[in-house]
């Protein structure tokens, strides 16, 4: 109840936070597409730099938000940039790399090698195919990176109120500091339900970018 | 035109490599159909892919209509050469008339000479343009999928094509009726194709010519006919089977043995006892009753004794109806089931044009067989 009231009182900040909180998920998403997509596809060509890159991915997925945003400090103030949105942003398109990168590969070395070797006979040059047939192949499972390092941005970029890049983690971390229960659960109501409503929408956006012929031969095999 | 000259192909290097095709030397003629037959890793088709390129070839020289393939460019090469696989490859998330004009896209063509074109080739495929052009592969049954494919080689209309195992992937009907649609159309077309598969049926059924591999040699490259009654080694004969009297009945056609004026032809008019006259003093066992230029039945010696109405009242019907251009395999089938030596044949309107024999088709079968001092190859198919 207290939560409610809460949340009631202070819509206007609320409303406010989320779409910060939004914001700094949005920018970080369509950086780490423009990245990751175009490494994923470059990896296809060559195995060992292919484990490399992921290898790397996967350091950043696995090192600790906290410790991530931490280290962006240093490295970032010189530019100026230490705290803020700027550090948070960065760090959440470190992590999004690896499902987006991974996917992104995963997908496109999972095109059926008839196709691929129908494409090359035909006479498609390598960026052909790649446009005309791999890519399109490829999209739906390339989302499906996007919808989880979405969600998984969310609750990230939750901890970056703690270097100032504001967003609903502010609600947070000032309850925290308050020892003020409905304004701490308010915050992660805030996320959670941002997350749900974020997660649907990619859903949404899976079904769309899969090319008609593929709905077609799934609708054709499952009856 | 296909040139192969000593071309030669291995994989990988150093102790680990491995010799796939050897010093293979040998010419694809325009307008001609080569099969390249052999069991799965003989190297056919490995030869297939280095002619266009999807390979490396390792020594010798591969030119296609006077063009060393190793110095042109992979993409235009292939550009200009159909491709159809097994697998077929049709990409799912295009329409089938955008599968058909792969390559008239590559080329850049006209929207509207494209249009034309898929709907031109739909329809030489037997599948209707306008039921077809704007569904996807995944609504298409195997066979109708497959037809696609020989119609996406053919779109940009090259003159060679290269096909490996192009009806492999479906039912043995639907297969047959397909080879036997694809033959026409070739008849009418005349591609130079190199066409990979391990079935000797599809190869003798299809070729003009046929290249035996075995471990990455060519062992035999001739006519079906000569390479079924002479093949060069034992490999090769196990290869084309016990059978491979039958299947040069398979190629044989009747107007190749067919008795073009026999003389046991009788008139529909003449009475019984007048024909009987005439069994008996011929020595003949079997009469083709004829009237206004029909067979129109038979008669045989014990039917026509005790009887005086005309021959066209107790003419049996043929079981069968034999054409000219009718494979003698059928025809011999026919003669078992019927129990029967003498057929008629007729031409393409319907009138008597002779007999074939059982006589006769052996006599064939044991000239082809006959070795050495007869070494004439068999008369073309076409």
């Amino acid at each position: 109840m207290e939560v409610i009231n809460y949340m009631v009182n202070n819509a206007a900040r609320c409303f406010q936070l989320t779409l910060e909180h939004l914001w700094i998920v949005g920018v970080a998403c369509t950086l780490a597409i423009l990245i990751g997509v175009p490494i994923g596809v470059a990896i296809t060509r060559s195995k060992s730099l292919a484990s490399k890159v992921l290898n790397t991915a996967n350091i950043f997925m696995t090192t600790p938000s906290i410790a991530l945003f931490g280290i962006m400090i240093p490295i970032l103030s010189p530019f100026g940039h230490g705290l803020g949105q700027v550090p948070a942003i960065v760090a959440l398109v470190l992590y999004s790399q690896l499902p987006i990168i991974r996917n992104t590969y995963v997908a496109i070395m999972n095109v059926p090698p008839e196709l691929v070797d129908a494409g090359k006979g035909l006479g498609m040059s390598s960026w052909r195919r790649l446009r005309e047939v791999e890519i399109p192949l490829a999209i739906p499972v390339i989302i499906a990176g996007l919808r989880t390092a979405a969600v998984m941005s969310i609750g990230i970029a939750a901890i970056a109120a703690y270097i100032g890049a504001g967003g609903l983690g502010v609600l947070i971390q000032q309850g925290i500091g308050r020892a003020y229960a409905p304004m701490i659960l308010s915050g992660a109501i805030l996320v959670s339900v941002l997350a749900i409503f974020v997660d649907g929408f990619m859903a949404l956006l899976e079904r769309l970018v899969t090319p008609k012929g593929i709905k077609v031969g799934r609708r054709m095999r499952h009856g | 035109m296909i040139t192969y000259e000593n071309v030669a192909k291995i994989f990988g290097s150093g102790p680990e490599s491995v010799t796939a095709l050897k010093d293979i030397s040998f010419e694809i003629e325009k307008g001609n159909l080569v099969i390249f037959l052999g069991p799965s890793g003989c190297g056919k088709t490995t030869l297939l892919r280095l002619t266009n390129r999807l390979i490396t070839l390792s020594r010798g020289t591969i030119t296609v209509n006077g063009q060393d393939v190793m110095k042109a460019d992979p993409v235009k090469l292939r550009q200009s050469m159909g491709y159809a696989i097994q697998q077929i490859g049709l990409f799912p998330n295009k329409t089938i008339a955008d599968n058909i004009s792969t390559v008239p896209r590559l080329l850049g063509w006209d929207r509207n000479k494209i249009k034309e074109r898929v709907d031109e080739l739909l329809a030489m495929v037997q599948l209707e343009p306008a039921a077809f052009r704007d569904r996807f592969p995944a609504e298409l049954s195997g066979g109708q999928q497959q037809r696609i494919g020989v119609a996406r080689c053919l779109a940009a209309n090259p003159d060679i094509l290269l096909m490996d195992e192009p009806f492999g992937a479906i039912d043995p009907i639907n297969r047959e009726e397909i080879q036997n649609e694809f033959l026409r159309l070739q008849r009418k077309l005349k591609k130079t194709i190199a066409f990979v598969t391990h079935d000797i049926h599809e190869a003798i059924k299809m070729g003009d010519k046929i290249a035996i591999f075995q471990d990455g040699k060519l062992v035999q490259y001739d006519k079906p006919e000569i390479i079924l009654a002479q093949p060069k080694n034992q490999y090769i004969a196990d290869f084309v089977g016990a059978d491979r009297a039958l299947k040069v009945l398979g190629l044989l056609r009747v107007e190749e043995v067919m008795d073009r004026s026999p003389s046991n032809v009788v008139d529909g008019d003449t009475p019984a006892d007048q024909a009987l006259r005439l069994l008996e003093d011929k020595g003949f066992r079997h009469l083709v009753v004829l009237r206004r230029g029909r067979a129109i039945g038979y008669v045989h010696p014990r039917q026509l004794k005790q009887e005086t109405s005309p021959v066209k009242d107790l003419a049996i019907d043929y079981p069968v109806r034999v054409d000219e251009d009718m494979a003698l395999r059928d025809v011999i089938s026919f003669m078992l089931m019927h129990d029967m030596r003498v057929l008629a044949v007729m031409d393409g309107d319907g009138n008597f044009s002779g007999t074939v024999t059982y006589d006769r088709i052996q006599k064939r079968i044991l000239e082809m067989y006959a070795g050495e001092e007869e070494k004439k190859p068999a008369k073309d198919r076409e």
